[in-house]
C-alpha cells in the first residue's frame, strides 16, 4: 500500500488534507513538528502553527482518523534554518519571509527526509496548490481557489521534491474544506486561519529579535535621499521599506522608509512617488517550469503575498539570478521577500528580492 | 514481517511489573479494597498490609518505618524533598541550594522556582564522562548553603554518582544531602545510611513495581514540607487515601530486587556490554557517559549524523523500542540537557539514542538490538544523503 505521512499543524486545512489522502486509500500516518522551544509554545496567546494547543489538536483529528501520529523535535533545525535566517536578514536591512524559509528548510527537507525514512512514499501538506505532471516533468499551479492560493509560498519547490509531494486542499475551496471539517466533527471546524509567524506571536519582531540575540540595536539616523538628515530612528530592524507609520518624522509630505542602510546604520526617507520602481532584482532563485529558463520571458509577478500580480518581463542573468523588469512601477519592492514569477495559473520560478 | 520480534529496551522509562509484586496486589485491588484510614476490621486489614510493606521497606532501606513517606512517585518525593530542605533553610536564613547540571526535571524545576524566590542555586558542572567532582561540590557550599541535592545515579546516561562521598561532605559541613535515588533504587545499594543521605526519593515503576507510587525518605529530625493539604495520612506529612495495592506491590519489587541485585546486574550489564561493543563497531558511533561508571542497563550512544529520533522510529520498525533520552512533552524530546552538559553540541545530543535493559532482557533480544541498529544507521545514513 502506499504510503503518505501527512504534515499536520493542528489547523483546520491539514487535518481535512489528511481525511482526504485516507480516502484516496493511502496508509496514513500523521506528523507534527515542533518548532519553538517549550516556553515559547505554551507562551499564552500563541495562536500560532506549531503551539502544545495546536499539537494536540492535531493528535485529536488523528485519533479521530485512526492514524499513527508522530510529534517531530525540529527545534534546533528550525533556529538554524529559519530563525537565525529571519534575524540576519533584518539585520542586513531586509524585510524576510520566514513562513517561505520554513517550507524551503523544513517541511520539503527536514520533514520530507523524515517520511521517507519512515517508508513513506509522499508528504502530503494542507497547502492551496496543485501539482501538475506532464511528461517527465512536474509543474506547479494555483489553487482552484484563488482566493486562498498558497502557490506563492512554494515556488521553492525542486523536482525531486515535487515528485513526492501531495496537496490534497488544491482543487477545493475553503468554504468546502470547512464542511467537511464540520461533518466529520474535527475539534478544530471552526478555528481561525493563523496568521502570525509562529515563533513571534505578539508580532514584535525588533523586540524578539532583541532578546534572542541578547542585544539592543543602536539607533541611527534618517536622512532622505540627500543625506540630510531628519531625525533619529531607533534601530534598523524596526523598519521595513515603503513603511510609512511610526517613524516619529514630521515633514510636509508623508514619508516612507526607501531604503534601509546596515552598513551606515541610516534609514532613508522618502517620498510616495520615489518608492516607485520598475526593475527588481532576485537571487536564489528557483525554476520549476523548466531546468534553464529561456533568456527572456514574458510573465506576471507578484512580489508579495498578499500583492496582485504584475505584467513583466524576466531576464535570467545567471545561474540563479534573474532581472524582473515590469511594464509599470509598484512602489515599495522589499528586500527580503520574494518575487514569484508565473504564467497563467502555472508558478514558473521565483527568487529572493535583493 | 511476519513474526516479528518485540524488544522491550526502554527499562529506564518504566519496567514491566514483576510477576511477584503483581501478585503480592490482587487482593487489594479485589477483595481487600478498604480505607486503611477506616476503623472497621477491614480498614484495619488494609492498615496492616500497609504497615508491613513499610516496614518491609524500611528493613531494604536501612531505615527506620516512620522516616519513610509515601507519595506518588519519583516526581513528587523529589518535590517535597528539596521543599523541605528549602523551608528549614529558610527558618535559619540559610537560601543556597547546589545541584548539578544534570539532574532529573522534577528536581531542577523545583529549583528553577525557587530561584524566582530568594533562594540562590548553584548548578555544578559535570565532567564529560558525566559525573560530579567532590572538589566541586565542596567548594560550591557556603555558610548559607541549606542543601545539596545530586542523584545516585543518571536516567538518560546511567552514570553513577560518588553519592556516599558526596554525603560524608555534607555532613562535615552540616549541609543536608538529597539524592533522587529513583534511576538508582533496585540496581545499586542506596541504602540512605551508607550514602549519608538526609533525603532520599524513588519511584516503584523503575524497578519492576507498580507506577503512581513513590516514597520520600526523610531522616528522623527531617519533618517533610506538606505538599498535599488534606487528611493527616502519612504522620500529617503527605495528605491522600494511601494507595494500598501500589504500596503493598513496590515493597514485594523493591525486596525482590534487592535479593536479586548481584545477580540480575551481572548479566544485565553482560548483554549491556555486548551491545555496547557491537554498536561501537559501528562507524561513527559514540557513546555517552562513563564507560563502566554506569548503571548495569544504561546505554546512551549517538551516530554521527543521524537523528535519535529517526533512529527510534526505524527501530520501532523493527519491534525494539528505545527512547532518545529525556522526558517527553506533547510527546516530542528536546535536545538532551544532560547531554549538552556533558559537552555535547545540540546536533550531537539530537542524535542520542538511549537503550536500557532490565531484568527480563535476553541474550537474543541484545544481538537482534545490534544486528537492527546497524542495518537502520546504514538506511538513515543512505537517506541522509538524498538531495532534494
Amino acid at each position: 500500500m502506499t504510503k503518505a505521512l501527512i504534515a499536520m499543524s493542528g489547523g483546520v486545512d491539514s487535518s481535512v488534507a489528511a481525511y482526504l489522502t485516507q480516502q484516496m486509500g493511502y496508509d496514513c500516518i500523521g506528523a507534527t513538528m515542533r518548532l519553538v522551544e517549550g516556553e515559547v509554545a505554551c507562551s499564552k496567546n500563541a495562536r500560532t502553527c506549531c503551539s502544545l494547543q495546536d499539537v494536540e489538536d492535531a493528535r485529536d483529528v488523528a485519533y479521530s482518523l485512526g492514524i499513527p501520529f508522530y510529534v517531530f523535535e525540529f527545534t534546533s533545525e528550525f533556529k538554524e534554518y529559519v530563525i537565525e535566517n529571519f534575524i540576519c536578514s533584518y539585520e542586513r536591512g531586509k524585510t524576510p519571509n520566514p513562513c517561505i524559509e520554513c517550507n524551503r528548510h523544513m517541511k520539503f527537507r527536514v520533514l520530507l527526509r523524515r517520511a521517507i525514512e519512515l517508508g513513506c512514499d509522499y508528504l502530503v501538506t494542507g497547502h492551496y496548490a496543485r501539482i501538475e505532471k506532464s511528461g517527465e516533468r512536474y509543474y506547479l499551479k494555483k489553487a482552484r481557489d484563488l482566493s486562498k492560493d498558497q502557490s506563492y509560498v512554494l515556488y521553492m519547490l525542486t523536482q525531486n521534491q515535487l515528485a513526492r509531494l501531495l496537496f490534497p486542499l488544491g482543487e477545493l475551496y475553503k468554504a468546502e474544506t470547512r464542511a467537511i471539517a464540520d461533518r466529520l466533527g474535527f475539534v478544530n471546524a471552526k478555528k481561525r486561519d493563523s496568521q502570525d509567524i509562529c515563533f513571534v506571536p505578539d508580532g514584535d519582531y525588533a523586540g524578539f529579535i532583541e532578546s534572542y540575540r541578547q542585544k539592543n540595536y543602536p539607533p541611527g539616523k534618517f536622512t532622505d535621499t540627500e543625506g540630510n538628515v531628519l531625525g533619529e530612528h531607533k534601530g534598523i530592524i524596526r523598519y521595513t521599506v515603503g513603511q510609512r507609520k511610526g517613524l516619529g518624522v514630521s515633514a510636509s509630505k508623508p514619508l516612507y522608509v526607501y531604503k534601509i542602510d546596515p552598513e551606515a546604520n541610516t534609514v532613508v526617507l522618502a517620498e510616495k512617488d520615489k518608492l516607485a520602481s520598475d526593475e527588481i532584482e532576485i537571487a536564489s532563485v528557483n525554476w520549476i517550469a523548466f531546468d534553464s529558463p529561456p533568456e527572456q520571458l514574458r510573465a506576471s509577478v507578484k512580489i508579495r503575498y498578499s500583492q496582485a500580480e504584475q505584467p513583466a518581463t524576466v531576464f535570467a542573468t545567471g545561474e540563479n539570478t534573474a532581472r524582473i523588469k515590469l511594464c509599470a512601477p509598484v512602489r515599495a519592492v522589499t528586500p527580503g521577500q520574494s518575487a514569484v514569477i508565473y504564467d497563467g495559473e502555472y508558478v514558473l520560478g521565483g527568487g529572493i528580492i535583493v | 514481517m511476519g513474526n516479528k520480534m518485540t524488544v522491550y529496551a526502554d527499562n529506564a522509562a518504566t519496567t514491566k511489573i514483576s510477576p511477584a509484586a503483581l501478585k503480592a496486589m490482587l487482593p487489594y485491588l479485589d477483595e481487600a479494597y478498604a480505607n486503611p484510614s477506616s476503623i472497621h476490621s477491614a480498614g484495619k486489614a488494609a492498615a496492616d498490609a500497609v504497615y508491613r510493606a513499610r516496614v518491609e521497606l524500611a528493613e531494604n532501606l536501612g531505615c527506620l518505618p516512620n522516616e519513610l513517606y509515601f507519595t506518588s512517585g519519583g516526581s513528587e518525593a523529589n518535590n517535597q524533598a528539596i521543599l523541605t530542605a528549602a523551608e528549614i533553610g529558610a527558618a535559619e536564613n540559610k537560601k543556597h541550594i547546589i545541584t548539578s547540571k544534570i539532574e532529573h526535571p522534577s528536581v531542577l524545576r523545583v529549583l528553577k522556582r525557587l530561584g524566582t524566590q530568594g533562594y540562590e542555586i548553584t548548578l555544578l558542572d559535570v565532567g564529560e564522562n558525566g559525573i560530579v567532582s567532590l572538589a566541586d561540590v565542596e567548594r560550591a557550599i557556603r555558610p548559607d548553603t541549606c542543601l545539596v541535592t545530586i542523584m545516585a545515579a543518571n536516567n538518560e546516561i546511567g552514570t553513577i554518582q560518588p553519592a556516599a562521598e558526596i554525603g560524608e561532605i555534607c555532613r562535615k559541613f552540616s549541609v543536608l544531602f538529597h539524592t533522587d535515588a529513583v534511576s538508582a533504587a533496585g540496581y545499586i545499594d542506596i541504602k540512605p545510611g551508607a550514602l549519608c543521605a538526609d533525603l532520599l526519593s524513588l519511584s516503584a515503576h523503575k524497578f519492576h513495581g507498580p507506577k503512581g507510587i513513590g516514597l520520600l525518605y526523610a531522616k528522623k529530625g527531617v519533618m517533610p514540607s506538606q505538599l498535599i493539604l488534606g487528611g493527616s495520612q502519612e504522620r500529617g506529612r503527605r495528605a491522600g487515601t494511601l494507595n494500598v495495592p501500589a504500596i503493598v506491590g513496590m515493597a514485594a519489587a523493591f525486596s525482590e530486587a534487592c535479593v536479586n541485585m548481584a545477580k540480575d546486574n551481572q548479566k544485565i550489564a553482560r548483554l549491556r556490554d555486548k551491545i555496547i561493543e557491537g554498536l561501537l563497531s559501528i562507524p561513527g558511533a559514540k557513546l555517552h557517559g562513563d564507560r563502566t561508571r554506569r548503571l548495569a542497563g544504561n546505554i546512551n550512544v549517538g551516530f554521527g549524523g543521524i537523528s535519535g529520533e529517526s533512529l527510534l522510529l526505524a527501530l520501532d520498525s523493527f519491534g525494539i523500542m528505545v527512547s532518545t533520552g529525556s522526558a517527553c512533552e506533547a510527546g516530542a524530546a528536546e535536545p538532551s540537557h544532560v547531554l549538552l552538559a556533558l559537552g555535547l553540541s545540540e546536533k550531537e545530543a539530537k542524535s542520542a539514542i538511549r537503550i536500557t535493559l532490565g531484568r527480563y532482557n535476553t541474550e537474543l533480544e541484545a544481538n537482534y538490538i545490534v544486528e537492527c541498529t546497524a542495518k537502520a544507521v546504514g538506511r538513515l545514513r543512505s537517506i541522509a544523503n538524498l538531495e532534494f
